[in-house]
Formats: structure tokens, sequence, C-alpha cells
């Protein structure tokens, strides 16, 4: 787990939902095979209605062109990020693309789950709203061991949720590290 | 303090004589679900954390059903369901069933029910969101990720935190110009789409205990789209039957204790209810259908493990027999039983099939269809900027394929009514 989070913000508003992250027609492509993988960054966040997408002004694609890693690395959500389906592949699209934490209100279950469980992100939750008061493209360094996310274009400093009984598996890596390191698994 | 019925499932899963919301438990899972989407990187991730001698840890309890995209020329998602086939054939499991033969059951919620792996007092975890459903059947069902899934895949165990509880009451019968659609939407609309975040939502009263099977896991399936981690309902002598009839697995009957802790209760009479939809974007932007009557449609469809049961197309039969749509109307049945059956049932001497063929509607092969969008073949998917009134469960942006859609979420009823006339329509005025 990286110490310190550096990168670009990309802010969006409440209720982004699994399929906004990653549209159902492109579920169909391999997660494991190394060039299909690749899909997913590319259209990762490419639901998100286009008035929506990088705020406050929108019309900010996640994604340019064809490229399939995204220049922001830090995504500022608002409340029950990650609603609707169980697919695990919203938060691994998201990884491909390049993000490395979500900081958000709230969570749906399965999202925040599969979030730390796969590990592909961490998902912070913020103590009050934060997607009015970070900017797409402000450069953000969010500090893991003190929860924290200081936004280095304005200078101001955001105080974090504490990410409590799952920090272990966050620390681990995933889940199937964490249970080998906690004896629950053999080897 | 007593216990609701999850923490009393939850308690016989881990082993345990009582749970605490809010604790986080192991829990012995009793069915694993999955399906074409999520299964095969699950299979993945098994494999690659359980090394190449990898153990399933009982065959018995996994059960794969190909339901999502099937119906597809497009490729990759055929290799999605030859992954599953091939899976299924090297392991020699059981449960598989294979699109394009006689064992293919179509939706997964609704095969679960239909083919006897739901039973009461159990635990059953699946890839999908939508896996809630099976707490129709007064047992613990959840949905999950791949890795999750993958984990209990070679182990048989997950952990979990106990969810709080939250009580839905309905007094009264149900009125005819009501489903158990409107009924779960008006909650939605009440406590919002993460109002029941990591909560188990629990319903009761005579209202819903009047409801057959079918309709009490309408109420179960949207549990997801309030945030809820599970729906549930006390199993009572019709979900015995019905369970009885499908299997010998022995099942255990909880009850929720008079004294058990709810964070909230919610009571509704049913007598004072209204038809209802859910406006574009979000199943928790609710309206009555008297607010939203007269909006002009380009489509109508009823489907999903939510809205294509039997009793959605015996509502839907009622209305449009011997009468014609006015707009493109998609009908698919979600699962094959179902669609047999659209043979055997009969409104007024006629089959449903053919007052449906009659009326002019477009009947699709049981599957998820256009439920989630999909491959650019699906059937009936949204088009360009259509206005859509649909029986399934979510209409977040681009849901059902097009991003510059709209759809409004309605009962059977309320769609058939509305294809009737080619705007939203309230049932009551065409009953």
């Amino acid at each position: 787990m990286e110490k310190i989070i550096t990168g670009k913000a990309y802010v969006l508003g409440d209720k982004i939902d699994t399929d906004q992250i990653i549209p159902a027609e492109h579920l169909v492509y391999s997660l494991s095979d190394p060039e299909e993988k690749k899909k997913y960054g590319q259209y990762a966040m490419s639901g998100v209605p286009l008035n929506e997408a990088g705020l406050p002004e929108g019309k900010k694609p996640f994604i340019n062109g064809d490229n399939w890693q995204s220049e922001y690395s830090i995504i500022i959500g608002g409340s029950n990020f990650g609603c609707g389906s169980s697919r695990e592949h919203a938060p691994f699209a998201m990884q491909v693309a390049g993000v490395k934490a979500v900081i958000a209100e709230t969570y749906a279950r399965i999202f925040y789950r599969n979030c730390v469980d796969g590990g592909f992100l961490i998902p912070y939750e913020s103590y009050e709203k934060v997607n009015n008061r970070i900017r797409t493209g402000d450069e953000l360094e969010v500090d893991v061991k003190a929860n924290l996310v200081k936004n280095l274009t304005t200078g101001e400093t955001i105080l974090l949720k504490p990410l409590g009984d799952v920090v272990s598996i966050i620390e681990a890596g995933d889940l199937f590290t964490y249970a080998r390191q906690s004896g629950m698994l053999a080897g | 303090m007593g216990m609701t019925i999850t923490e009393k499932i939850l308690a016989k899963s881990a082993g345990r004589d009582r749970v605490t919301p809010g604790e986080s438990v192991w829990l012995n899972v009793d069915v694993l679900m999955t399906h074409d989407v999520c299964g095969p990187p699950t299979i993945d991730i098994w494999k690659r954390e359980f090394g190449p001698e990898a153990k399933i840890w009982d065959k018995e309890k996994l059960v794969i059903f190909p339901d999502h995209y099937i119906f597809t020329a497009n490729s990759h998602a055929n290799a999605n369901v030859n992954k599953l086939r091939q899976f299924a054939a090297e392991y020699n499991l059981p449960n598989y069933y294979d699109v394009g033969t006689s064992r293919y059951k179509g939706v997964c919620h609704m095969a679960l029910a239909e083919e006897g792996y739901n039973v009461p007092g159990t635990v059953l975890f699946g890839t999908d969101s939508h896996t809630c459903t099976s707490g129709a059947f007064g047992m613990f069902s959840t949905g999950v990720g791949n890795s999750d899934a993958a984990f209990i895949l070679g182990t048989g165990k997950i952990w979990e935190k106990v969810p709080e509880s939250m009580l839905f009451t309905f007094d009264g019968e149900i009125p005819p110009y009501l489903t158990a659609k409107d009924m779960i939407l008006q909650i939605i609309g009440d406590i919002t789409t993460d109002g029941a975040t990591y909560r188990a939502m629990e319903f009761n009263g005579d209202g819903v205990m009047s409801l057959p099977i079918s309709e009490r896991m309408t109420l179960t399936n949207m549990a997801i789209e309030a945030g809820g981690m599970n729906g549930i309902i006390e199993a009572d002598a019709l979900t015995e039957a019905y369970v009885k009839a499908r299997t010998s697995k022995p099942y255990e009957i909880f009850k929720s204790d008079p004294d058990a802790k709810y964070v909230a209760k919610y009571r509704y009479n049913l007598a004072t209810m209204e038809p209802l939809v859910a406006k574009p974007h979000s199943p928790d932007n609710r309206d009555t259908v008297r607010n939203v009557q007269g909006t002009k449609l380009t489509k109508c469809y009823i489907g999903s493990c939510t809205g294509g049961k039997l009793e959605d197309f015996i509502f839907a039969a009622r209305l449009l027999f011997g009468q014609t749509v006015k707009v493109p109307t998609f009908l698919v049945p979600a699962s094959t039983w179902v669609d047999s059956q659209l043979d055997v049932e009969t409104v007024n001497g006629v089959s449903l099939r053919e007052i449906f063929q009659k009326a002019g509607c477009i009947m699709g092969e049981s599957s998820c269809a256009a439920c989630l969008g999909g491959p650019s073949d699906t059937f009936g998917r949204a088009q360009d900027q259509e206005v859509i009134i649909s029986t399934t469960n979510r209409n977040f942006p681009g849901r059902m394929g097009s991003k510059k859609s709209s759809v409004y979420l309605a009962s059977a009823l309320t769609v058939a009514a509305s294809a009737l006339t080619g705007v939203i329509t309230d049932p009551r005025d065409v009953m």
C-alpha cells in the first residue's frame, strides 16, 4: 500500500453507479487477458453523463481518445458512490485506468467491498461533502497514514474518516493476502 | 434482547448463539451462485489464488446460470459462456445450466427459486447485486464481487458485517391496481437509494404475507436499489409448499423475536397507496403515475428478475386482452418456466401468449436482455433518445443501453396500461 498518493482529481456528483463507471456493454472483455484488460481502462467512467463528467464545469473526459490510462488518479465523489451492480469490473476498470483512491461521502456496500477485497483502490470516506470543494484537475496528496488529503492547488487540507476494520485488508493488499497472513488460508 | 430473522440466520451460519449488528463474522456459505458476466473472472481469481491444484470447496453448493449476455453475436460475450462451459466440464459440475440445452433456465434469481436452491434459514451468496431476491424465502442472500466469490469458491467462507435491520410493514389487502412493484417503489422513494446501505430490509404484515411468492420476490429483489444488504420475508406455509415441491433439502424456519431491535420501522396502508413510477434516472426518483401521466413513450418493456415473472405477465394480459399496443412493446419472460406458462395460463379462456401476440407485443427469449443494456444486438435495448417505461429494477443513466434514453420504472400493470395508449397511463383508467 502506498502511504502517500499524489495525483490529479477527477470530480463527480452523487450516485455514481457501476453502470456509469463501466457500462454493461463492455463487461464482455476478459479481465485476465492483458490486451482485453486495457479495454476496461479505455471505457472507465464512459457512462457518466457528459455534463457531469469532471465537475464543476463538466464535459471533461476521464480518458482522452483511445488511451486506456487517465491523467486523473484520484476520484472525488458524493454520496452512494458505486451503487448498483455487483460487477467487480467497476473498481477493476478504475484501477486499470490508473485510479489509486476514491474520496466520497458514502459508498454502496458491494462496490466498497470489491475495492478492498480485490485490492483495487482505497475507498476513503469524508466527514462532509467534498465534491464541491475540489475541482477537476486540482493536484492532491492523500496521506494514508494520517487520513487526510491536501489540495496542493488551493492549499486546503481535508480530514478523512479512518479506514476502520478493513485497514488490515487494505494494508495486506487484498483479501487473499490478508487471509494467508492471518493464517486463515494455507501458503 | 431478541434477534431479527437476519441475525438468527447469520448466527447459525457463523456457528454462534447470537450475533450483534456491526460486528464482522466469518460465515459458512450454503450456496454460491454465479453467471456469465462474473463467473469467468471469479474462476480466474480462484485459479490465481488457490493454484493449479485448486479445489472447489463443495461442487454441490456451486450453481452457475448463463443469463446476462447469451443471445448475442458478440464474440467476447460468447467466449465468457464458453469459459463457463469448459469449467463445468473440467470439474464435472452438477449444477451448471447451459444455454442452448434443455437445462437452460433463464435469469439466475428466478432459476435459483425454481430449481430448489432457495431454502429457508440458509445463506446464499451470488455475484449479482440482485441475489437479495432469494430473501423472499426466509433466507439470507446477498450479492458480492468476483474476489469474494473466488474466496468462497475455495473456502466456503466469507467475512461479513452483521447488518442492522429495518422493518417495513404493509397492512391490508392489496388493491387490484397495485402490485409489489408499487410497494417497493414507495419504500425506495421514502428512504432513497442509500437508505438501507449495509442493512437488512425485512418485510412483513398481512399485505406482504398475502402476496404470491413471485410478488414477494419483487420486494426482496429491489432491496439493493435502496442499498440494502439483503431483503427478507419470513417463511410461511406458502413458502414451505413452494420449497417442498422443488427440493427435499432440510430447512429451518427462523422468525424475528417480538423484541428484536430495528433501526427504523415503516408502516404502510395498502388501501391508501397509488400506482407509482421511478422517473429518470434513479430508482428513488418516485412519483405517482397520475403526476406523470401523458408522458409520450417510444417503447414499453416487461421483463427482468423483478418484472418478468408469471404474475407480471398475468397482470399485463388482463389489460392487453382483446386490444393492441400503440408503441413497440417488448416482453421477456424471466425464466424458461415462465415462458412455458404463457401457453398454460389463461385470461378469459385465452392463453397469455395468444393475448400478447394479438396485442402486437414482441416476445424475446428468457434472459436478462435489455434490463442492463449489454452488447449492441441485445433484444429490446434502448436506442438514442428513447423514452421507455419498464418493469426492470434500475433506471440509472444508460442502464438499458443508450445514455440519452430516459427510463421510467413501473409495475407490469402500469406498463401494460401505457402500452395501450402510448403515453404513461394509470392502470385504474383502463381496468
